[in-house]
């Protein structure tokens, strides 16, 4: 029991940390209805300014994080204007295909000026793990969880409460009412990347932290997809549940069968979560229904 | 295909449907063919494993087309796919001694049930649901070939292939190696070709543009949304398998993610729903690389770097480049290299006299 704890509230941890990278990539569908490819290597993009903010110019953490903070909200906003919103009601397809495009260019784009090595992201977090009821927790996790939760909280309440997030919710509803209402659609898509820039950012940071910042990091990304289809694609509450329920699957699903077969599980069980997920309940648990009509 | 179409005025549907909508098309076709048979009398061998490369290609990207250029459903499992033909030809040449003209079809054959498999979600999913889904083919395809020891053969899951013979005839160089590729893809593009204008393609087609219309008019939606998986899947399993008996070994790391996704480019580029448009991106992409590692490089001699200095500024470019071309293609010309053929055909259709 205690071993199956450990991996769980591990994978918990972990899972908040892939929430905040869903979360980024729901923001941009909920806006746009595109769906992202490149969201992986926003974090990394944003990890690697981090890390050569700390590590390459050996700045202070309350001077890189915010300047990061900035450049990552104006990518986003540059990534919104310029790739993502002329595939508005484009095909499925090219959409796709644009955003990994996108991708390439990003890691295409890191690697070249930041070089193949990789690169450390230094934060002032003690490394030793501490003991919870027998279970070992180390602290960088727990910060990162901290973060991400207070930012998936900001963002709900953004999108609940505040004139800018209804205004935003409303265009992704049906852009041509929420025009006669009096709604600026234009401002807000152009507001509608820089929250996604920001999530990318602290993902970067996070993540980074952990694994160390090179065009690897953007892998990440890849369990976005398990994250967003069990939360509903466009829910933040639900990027929330998914990457929790993505993170606690993958941690005891390779912790329990890893030994028997050597190894990967890790990257094939939140995959197998999502089928059946998608056998079921294809819209998610928050996701809104899509009801076509002829 | 290269021929100029004018004077055609189709009175009968089935006029419009023939492959040859006018007689010199036959001459034309026939013409491409005497030149695809001697074209190796015309290249030296680094060009031959180009050609080859492209023949390679051309076969993975028609299947794809089916699937998501007639039918509409967007797959980013095709490399997986490929990968399990390969496997499979590779299990039956190398551990039961098959000929390659067995493991090819057999490739096809399994790959197919498995894409089919993989291609059930399709029934109550769609766009970049499904697209999600066949993303977890690959991952999932791609963990077992690795993980089970009977398929991958442990550790690196390589497979190595004894040199196809064809009744005696060994299959050892680019030469003979463009022989055992043409074939393929010859049949691959005239089966492809006249699947679509059969009831089959129509009922796809159908699919593609309103799937909750096509099943009001009859059209069994699952059924042929399976055999599109299944068909789509046979040629990626061919391709996988020519891959094997092309490099003599069947290994993951040919069909990756990425491999799934420079499909997906080759049929975007080439153009959605059209067989030619498969071969037209095929070419492209396969070509794109090639090329950019010749200009990039010819830059570089300008300005007095070697090629060592740069390799690494140099592999970087290529995937800017790469992607910022699909980016641009796609903002350009979306509906892909075919759709620019058909342009330049329209023009030439009166010319000189066109008013």
């Amino acid at each position: 029991m205690a071993f199956f704890m450990d991996l769980f509230v591990n994978g918990l941890l972990i899972g908040s940390m892939y929430a905040l990278v869903a979360l980024g990539f729901v923001l941009i569908y909920k806006a746009t209805s595109v769906i992202n490819f490149a969201q992986g290597d926003l974090v990394m993009f944003g990890g690697y300014i981090a890390a050569a903010g700390l590590s390459l110019y050996h700045l202070p953490l309350w001077v890189a994080a915010p300047v990061m903070l900035v450049l990552m909200v104006v990518l986003g906003f540059a990534v919104e204007r310029g790739v993502l919103r002329p595939l508005i009601g484009q095909p499925v397809v090219s959409v796709i295909m644009v955003t990994i495009g996108l991708a390439l260019v990003f890691q295409g784009l890191a690697a070249m000026v930041w070089g193949a090595a990789t690169i450390n992201v230094p934060l002032p977090i003690p490394l030793k793990p501490f003991v919870v009821w027998e279970i070992f927790i180390s602290p960088i996790n727990v910060v990162a969880a901290g973060l991400c939760l207070g930012f998936l909280v900001l963002f709900a309440y953004f999108f609940r409460r505040s004139r800018m997030g209804i205004a935003m919710r409303a265009v992704a509803d049906d852009q041509q009412s929420a025009m006669s209402v009096g709604i600026n659609v234009r401002i807000v898509f152009a507001l509608s990347g820089a929250p996604a820039g920001l999530a990318s950012g602290i993902g970067g940071i996070v993540w980074g932290n952990m694994l160390g910042v090179d065009t690897h990091l953007s892998l990440v990304g890849l369990k976005v997809f398990p994250a967003v289809i069990l939360g509903g694609l466009d829910s933040v509450p639900g990027a929330l549940l998914g990457g929790l329920i993505v993170g606690g699957v993958e941690s005891v699903a390779a912790g329990y069968i890893d030994p028997y077969v050597g190894g990967g599980t890790k990257d094939f069980a939140p995959f197998i979560i999502m089928i059946l997920a998608l056998m079921f309940r294809p819209y998610g648990f928050f996701g809104r229904e899509i009801i076509e009509r002829v | 295909m290269i021929n100029r179409e004018c004077g055609v005025f189709q009175t009968t549907y089935r006029g419009d449907m023939a492959l040859y909508p006018v007689p010199l098309a036959k001459a034309s076709y026939g013409l491409l063919l005497l030149v695809l048979l001697a074209l190796p009398l015309a290249a030296d061998s680094h060009k031959m494993a180009i050609i080859n490369l492209i023949g390679l290609a051309s076969v993975g990207a028609i299947g794809l087309n089916i699937l998501t250029g007639y039918t509409g459903q967007v797959s980013l499992g095709h490399g997986a796919f490929m990968m399990v033909g390969s496997y499979t030809a590779a299990i039956l040449s190398a551990r039961y001694g098959m000929p390659f003209w067995i493991g090819l079809p057999a490739g096809g054959a399994v790959a197919a049930a498995v894409g089919a498999f993989f291609g059930i979600p399709s029934l109550r999913i769609k766009g970049l649901y499904l697209a999600i889904a066949t993303l977890a083919a690959q991952f999932i395809i791609e963990w077992c070939i690795n993980h089970i020891t009977w398929i991958g053969g442990g550790a690196q899951s390589s497979i190595y292939v004894p040199t196809p013979t064809f009744f005696g005839w060994e299959i050892n160089n680019e030469y003979r190696r463009y022989f055992l590729v043409l074939p393929v893809c010859v049949l691959a593009y005239v089966a492809a070709q006249n699947l679509v204008r059969s009831r089959v393609g129509r009922a796809f087609i159908a699919i593609r543009d309103r799937d909750v219309a096509a099943e009001i008019i009859g059209v069994d939606i699952f059924k042929y949304k399976l055999l599109s998986f299944a068909v789509s899947s046979f040629y990626a399993g061919v391709a996988g398998a020519l891959w094997t008996y092309y490099l003599k070994i069947a290994n993951y790391e040919h069909f990756i993610l990425s491999t799934s996704i420079s499909y997906l480019a080759m049929i975007i580029i080439g153009g959605l729903g059209s067989v030619l448009g498969s071969v037209f991106g095929a070419v492209f992409i396969t070509l794109l690389p090639i090329v950019l590692v010749y200009v990039v490089e010819g830059i570089a001699r300008l300005f007095g770097f070697t090629y060592f200095t740069i390799a690494d500024f140099l592999a970087n470019l290529r995937l800017i480049i790469y992607g910022g071309l699909i980016i641009l293609f796609l903002a350009i010309e979306p509906e892909g290299l075919y759709r620019m053929w058909g342009s330049i055909k329209r023009y030439f259709r009166l010319w000189p006299f066109s008013y």
